[in-house]
């Protein structure tokens, strides 16, 4: 059965706007970024003179490279660590549970229910007791702490979906476990294992309330470089938006790059 | 995926972002216009102060305020210098989280700081933090609509008035609107407005036995006339606009008149972003039934956390930041339209400051007439002109913001946000034990 023309025109259309809705603030926010201060809260507009002085004037204000290698290494880090915890603990769930795994899981997954402002003090003296605050380590160790339950979620789904004769005729050729994991499990769920990757690295490159709370100079990401540019006093807009650009632009590009195996990873083992 | 390859460099970094220098001082700031000036003459320091190396960590005010008070409550000693406000002075002072500064060099000319500023940040007669600006409020007005219209405005307008000139200049067709106020719930942002306009209507947060007042007569009268007024002759959203809002909206030259503070003034006579620089008049804040409490007092100060481990660099910094030799610097390098406001009674008294801005004289009467332990008609218990120095305040005034903001939304009636409010505020007095 093939869809009519006329349906499959408008369902193009329909993608597209939605599409546009989706990225309009983005858009905006980039153009923002090319106008004065003043052009930025005058009546919305596209026709403008473009200027380059917002950039000029945040890059005045504070070292975006150094802000930007602390993203890079606290997602980048974090999600290697996440990943080399999760691998493990999905392999025991999805192939030898127990009657508490799914408990386990469910646990896992209500921690992420809780407002992470519940736990802010014990965690920062925690932090100041250990040296960890304003440190690239304690950032890293709080991320991978926040992401562990979807990235263990996720590993679990795909691994359960692997069928599990393939990894017991290795086990009947002799195979160990970890032989097990890596020429067999690893290899044939590399998809799932990308795309939970790159959707650990996506959260924890816009994460702020920890970033904000647990840094102050050394370690301060991306996050606290956009909220050093707002301001309950002054017009700021157009700064504002030059360095959300600038913060945005390279996980934009890392998506852009790794979206056909984001797609493939999500939708994978989705029809059977 | 080659992940073994990156490990090692990710913990080079990690090590090598645990290293830290000798007298690098970490100052915690807020990202307005002054501050920002203060953060590019990081140079100017560092030249004449070669043995310290500045840190900057620049957030948004409630963020920064915030992540300071974790730091500071849990000694965590993230910061040598916070910048904190008339508010937070007494309040952290009193628990010891500030180091007292009482023995200022003598070429630092304490006694050139304008009194109700230093008062404001004194526990027990000593200072804990240096003023950077100060502010009051002000109204500010296009003089040509006003001429317009032929309306002279006093140097003291009443509130009446306002409401009459308002009705004369609103046109909503013309996108000019008759008053902009803030309205955008928040202790700092509507109830700083809210809080002058209920003083000079009479009334006050509480008594001197700590009962709250908000469903009294003068609150009742204060609130229905700033929704009623803000309601006819406002722009339209106004329940969502703050500061930076009206800030835009006036100097677009979309309100006729506009109440807020004196730091405005500066903003608005900056032609590059100002449409109304050559038609601005100003006057004081308006007043209903006294003058007492009708213009709020707020500085913005430098302090030393008890918790930081540099504390003689942090006071070098602090000082210099706050001397009338940073003021020069300021007006030298940048305008003198730009430099600190509401400080020193020397920056005043500067002929080139003098010339470059014409309201100078208004906001030195402004600041120095504001006084914050006696800003209410009948006797109150507390200090602070927009504000009520205990700690519990923050949460007061957000809630009663929030309350004043669903009136002026209609989403309640006055008489309900203000005995909802007068609930909610005697339940959290009574908690912290202001109350049997």
């Amino acid at each position: 059965m093939t869809t009519p023309r006329y349906k499959r025109f408008l369902l193009a259309v329909l993608a597209w706007a939605i599409a546009l809705i989706i990225f309009f603030p983005i858009l905006w926010m980039a153009l923002t970024g090319f106008k004065t201060e003043a052009a930025a809260i005058a009546d919305p507009s596209f026709v403008f003179s473009p200027t380059l002085e917002s950039y000029v004037a945040v890059h005045a204000r504070a070292d975006y490279l150094k802000f930007a290698l602390n993203s890079v290494v606290v997602a980048f880090g974090s999600t290697l660590l996440a990943l080399l915890i999760a691998i493990p603990s999905a392999y025991s769930m999805a192939f030898l549970p127990t009657p508490r795994t799914k408990g386990t899981l469910l646990w896992m997954l209500s921690t992420k229910m809780l407002p992470p402002v519940g736990v802010l003090m014990p965690i920062y003296l925690l932090f100041r007791d250990t040296g960890l605050l304003d440190t690239l380590t304690g950032l890293i160790i709080v991320y991978t702490l926040m992401n562990l339950p979807i990235v263990v979620w996720m590993l679990y789904t795909f691994f359960k979906d692997l069928p599990r004769d393939i990894l017991e005729a290795g086990r009947m050729d002799g195979a160990s476990t970890l032989q097990e994991v890596r020429h067999l499990l690893l290899p044939l769920t590399l998809p799932g294992i990308a795309s939970t990757g790159l959707l650990a690295v996506i959260l924890s490159w816009n994460e702020s309330f920890w970033s904000l709370n647990l840094t102050s100079s050394d370690a301060a990401p991306l996050t606290a470089y956009i909220a050093s540019f707002s301001s309950p006093e002054g017009l700021f807009w157009a700064k504002l938006s030059a360095a959300s650009t600038m913060a945005i632009a390279p996980i934009l590009v890392f998506g852009w790059l790794t979206q056909k195996q984001m797609v493939r990873g999500l939708t994978f083992g989705a029809v059977k | 995926m080659r992940l073994h390859h990156t490990l090692p460099v990710v913990g080079a970094m990690t090590f090598a972002s645990l290293s830290a220098s000798a007298e690098t001082i970490t100052v915690a700031t807020v990202n307005n216009n002054d501050m920002v000036i203060m953060q590019s003459l990081t140079d100017a320091f560092e030249k004449a102060h070669p043995d310290i190396t500045l840190d900057w960590v620049v957030l948004e005010e409630n963020v920064l305020r915030q992540r300071m008070t974790t730091d500071i409550a849990t000694n965590g000693g993230q910061f040598d210098v916070m910048t904190i406000g008339t508010y937070e002075v007494p309040i952290w002072a009193e628990r010891d989280w500030l180091v007292p500064l009482n023995d200022l060099p003598e070429e630092y000319q304490v006694d050139d700081l304008l009194t109700s500023v230093r008062d404001g940040l004194s526990q027990d007669g000593t200072l804990h933090a240096l003023p950077f600006y100060g502010e009051s409020s002000m109204m500010y007005y296009r003089k040509d609509l006003f001429e317009q219209a032929g309306i002279e405005v006093p140097k003291q307008p009443t509130w009446e008035e306002v409401r009459d000139w308002a009705g004369q200049l609103h046109r909503p067709g013309e996108e000019t609107y008759g008053i902009c106020l803030r309205g955008k719930p928040g202790w700092g942002e509507n109830m700083a407005l809210v809080s002058t306009m209920v003083n000079t209507f009479g009334g006050r947060w509480f008594d001197m036995e700590w009962n709250p007042q908000l469903d009294s007569k003068a609150w009742q009268e204060a609130v229905s006339f700033y929704v009623d007024l803000l309601n006819e002759y406002g722009p339209p959203g106004a329940s969502s606009n703050g500061f930076n809002e009206n800030l835009a909206l006036f100097s677009r030259g979309n309100c006729a008149m506009w109440v807020d503070a004196t730091s405005a003034a500066g903003k608005l006579y900056g032609a590059d972003e100002s449409q109304v620089a050559d038609k601005l008049g100003f006057a004081s804040a308006p007043i209903a039934e006294t003058p007492k409490g009708s213009h709020w007092l707020w500085s913005w100060a430098l302090a030393i956390p008890a918790s930081s481990d540099s504390k003689a660099a942090a006071k070098e910094f602090i000082t210099w930041a706050t001397s009338q030799e940073y003021v020069e610097l300021v007006g030298e390098q940048k305008g003198w339209t730009s430099v600190p406001p509401g400080t020193r009674e020397s920056t005043y008294a500067n002929e080139n400051y003098q010339q470059a801005a014409p309201f100078a004289d208004f906001v030195l009467e402004a600041m120095k007439s504001a006084d914050p332990t006696d800003s209410t008609l009948e006797p109150s218990p507390y200090t602070g002109v927009q504000f009520v120095g205990i700690p519990e305040f923050q949460s007061i005034g957000t809630q009663v913001g929030q309350m004043v903001a669903a009136a002026l939304t209609g989403e309640r009636t006055v008489e309900q946000a203000l005995q909802a409010a007068q609930r909610s505020t005697e339940r959290t007095v009574q908690r912290a034990g202001y109350l049997d």
